[in-house]
């Protein structure tokens, strides 16, 4: 149970029970550093966290017991693979061989044993991150904080880090604070989903239901959805429920758009435009249809959604 | 090389070239008057020796007595955050700026036989730093010192602070990563503060003298021997010179090559 405010940052009350994974997401700037920095200790921070009968804010960093993962991993350059996943253990009093046996064996938890003895500069990016994973591990923390884990890395060797990050997590049995910015992260690793927006919690949930019923426009853009407020309502539609046309679409919906396409790209076998209507719409069509309508950015469409294919809710729970 | 931008104005190669020639002429002018076959003999003459042992060991045991107490200093300025920090930073340059002949008019004042800190001293003890080698080395330190912890403080200023936080997170003491992480980051520049201090004190004239005199096989320095050869036998200051160019030099490509990553 957290309530834990960093001035101009962030404002967050949020709880988590060991063995889960909470997923933080935001915009650039929503504080979700912050929360993690907070959690560490690394930033001046008021509030509690609770954690069993301890307050980890009146701890000192290096007594909370938690595993930050941080961005651009932040290996010690001069020590090897070893030496880096092992440096928790020995900081905490375990003798060299002891603490090298740990470190070994993390190593080889995460398939890298072959290069205990590289400098971190040896190492290519998914390789230094797994590395930094298992220095976090390595101290069986309470609490493991990773800071955009996957940032920077090829697509393919996210994915594959993707998997064997979801493995390591089922089995920690704390609590895993994981800050990302891809949907995808939050969806498969996550148990919950924590929305940042502009240092304030706006939504909080199971991943499947933020993606379903985003309440910023930044999840809804994550999750490809068309995310529309009106009044104490919001409404959100996927792409290719957007119909577009050159002219005012007759009948009676209100469910219609007006604004010139800003971009207009291939999006799997369709055609994805981007609106800039109020507010900007995502609108997917058949490329023949695309063509026959001769659409072109600047040029200015009208886009309506059929009423059955929008989800309506709640702006605020 | 071909230089995209256009070739360099004679306004600023002119000038460029003075420089250089001024910096590099004295020395070749020393080498070139340098009596070779008298060399050796004045190397080997009991006070060169003498000399050249005392300027080795005092700025030895100088260097370490700076790495011992100025590696925290500069720590401490570099990482901890404390009221006044700004103004020890600013008294510890003082010396890097003053006269070293006013800072062995400074040091008499503090520990000469009559000094703050000299008198008591020697009526506690019967022990007086003036004229002695302890007093040689004392001089040493106080000019070293400023070279080395302002040195050392920009290797740590430049080494990632995250690093310290990342080893906290990590259950580390802040004992445990001054040892392990910030000292090991800082390395490079730590030899090259160390060996820039080395340099220093080996060349250190003024408050030496001020401070100690000009005793042979006590106080006795290179530069201090210089000095006074050098009224009487100019081919033996040269000698004398050419030993301590050649150090310098050393010390040079000691760094180039290790430490400073130059090509």
């Amino acid at each position: 149970m957290a309530d834990l405010r960093v001035a101009d940052r962030v404002e967050a009350a949020f709880t988590a029970e060991p063995g889960e994974v909470l997923a933080v997401i935001g915009p650039n700037g929503a504080g979700k550093s912050s929360l993690l920095h907070a959690v560490a200790g690394l930033v001046d921070v008021d509030g509690s966290a609770r954690l069993g009968d301890a307050d980890l804010l009146t701890l000192p960093v290096r007594e909370r017991r938690v595993g930050l993962v941080f961005q651009g991993q932040l290996l010690f350059p001069h020590l090897s693979a070893l030496d880096n996943v092992a440096f928790g253990l020995r900081a905490r009093g375990e003798p060299r061989a002891a603490a090298e046996a740990v470190a070994r064996d993390w190593l080889e938890r995460f398939g890298i044993a072959e290069l205990a003895a590289r400098k971190p500069r040896e190492l290519s990016g998914g390789q230094a991150q797994r590395v930094a994973i298992a220095r976090a591990l390595a101290t069986e923390p309470d609490v493991l904080l990773l800071d955009e884990p996957f940032t920077g890395l090829d697509v393919s060797v996210q994915m594959a880090l993707r998997i064997e990050l979801g493995r390591h997590l089922r089995d920690f049995p704390g609590i895993a604070l994981l800050v990302t910015h891809d949907a995808i992260d939050a969806l498969t690793l996550a148990d919950r989903v924590l929305v940042l927006d502009d240092g304030q919690v706006v939504q909080v949930g199971r991943p499947a239901d933020v993606a379903a019923e985003p309440r910023t426009s930044h999840v809804a853009r994550l999750v490809g959805l068309n995310l529309v407020a009106d009044g104490d309502e919001l409404m959100a539609f996927t792409p290719d429920a957007v119909v577009v046309s050159l002219h005012e679409p007759e009948g009676s919906t209100r469910l219609r758009w007006h604004g010139p396409i800003a971009t207009l790209a291939p999006h799997g076998d369709a055609v994805r435009l981007l609106v800039h209507a109020s507010p900007d719409l995502l609108a997917d069509l058949t490329p023949a249809a695309a063509t026959e309508l001769e659409l072109a950015p600047g040029r200015e469409v009208w886009l309506s959604a059929k009423a059955t294919a929008v989800s309506r809710y709640a702006a605020r729970r | 090389m071909r230089d995209r931008l256009g070739r360099p104005p004679a306004l600023l190669v002119v000038p460029a070239a003075v420089a250089t020639l001024l910096l590099v002429v004295p020395l070749v002018a020393m080498v070139a008057s340098t009596d070779w076959q008298a060399l050796p003999g004045h190397l080997t003459s009991q006070t060169a020796v003498d000399a050249l042992r005392i300027s080795l060991l005092t700025s030895t045991v100088a260097i370490a007595i700076c790495l011992l107490l100025g590696l925290p200093l500069a720590w401490l300025l570099a990482r901890v955050h404390f009221r006044g920090r700004g103004a020890v930073r600013a008294l510890v340059t003082v010396p890097l700026v003053l006269p070293p002949v006013v800072a062995g008019v400074a040091l008499r004042s503090a520990f000469g036989r009559t000094g703050v800190i000299g008198e008591p001293l020697l009526e506690l003890t019967g022990f007086a730093f003036p004229f002695t080698t302890y007093g040689v080395v004392l001089a040493h330190v106080f000019v070293s010192m400023p070279f080395v912890v302002i040195s050392i403080e920009g290797a740590f200023r430049s080494a990632d602070p995250r690093f310290d936080e990342a080893a906290a997170t990590l259950g580390a003491t802040r004992w445990t990563t001054f040892r392990r992480v910030t000292v090991p980051l800082a390395l490079p520049g730590v030899v090259a503060g160390t060996v820039l201090g080395w340099a220093r004190s080996f060349g250190e004239f003024g408050a030496t003298i001020t401070f100690n005199g000009n005793y042979p096989g006590t106080t006795q320095t290179m530069p201090t021997l210089i000095y006074v050869t050098r009224q009487s036998d100019q081919d033996a200051a040269l000698s004398l010179s050419l030993v301590m160019l050649l150090v310098s030099i050393g010390v040079l490509v000691a760094l180039r090559d290790r430490w400073l990553g130059t090509p």
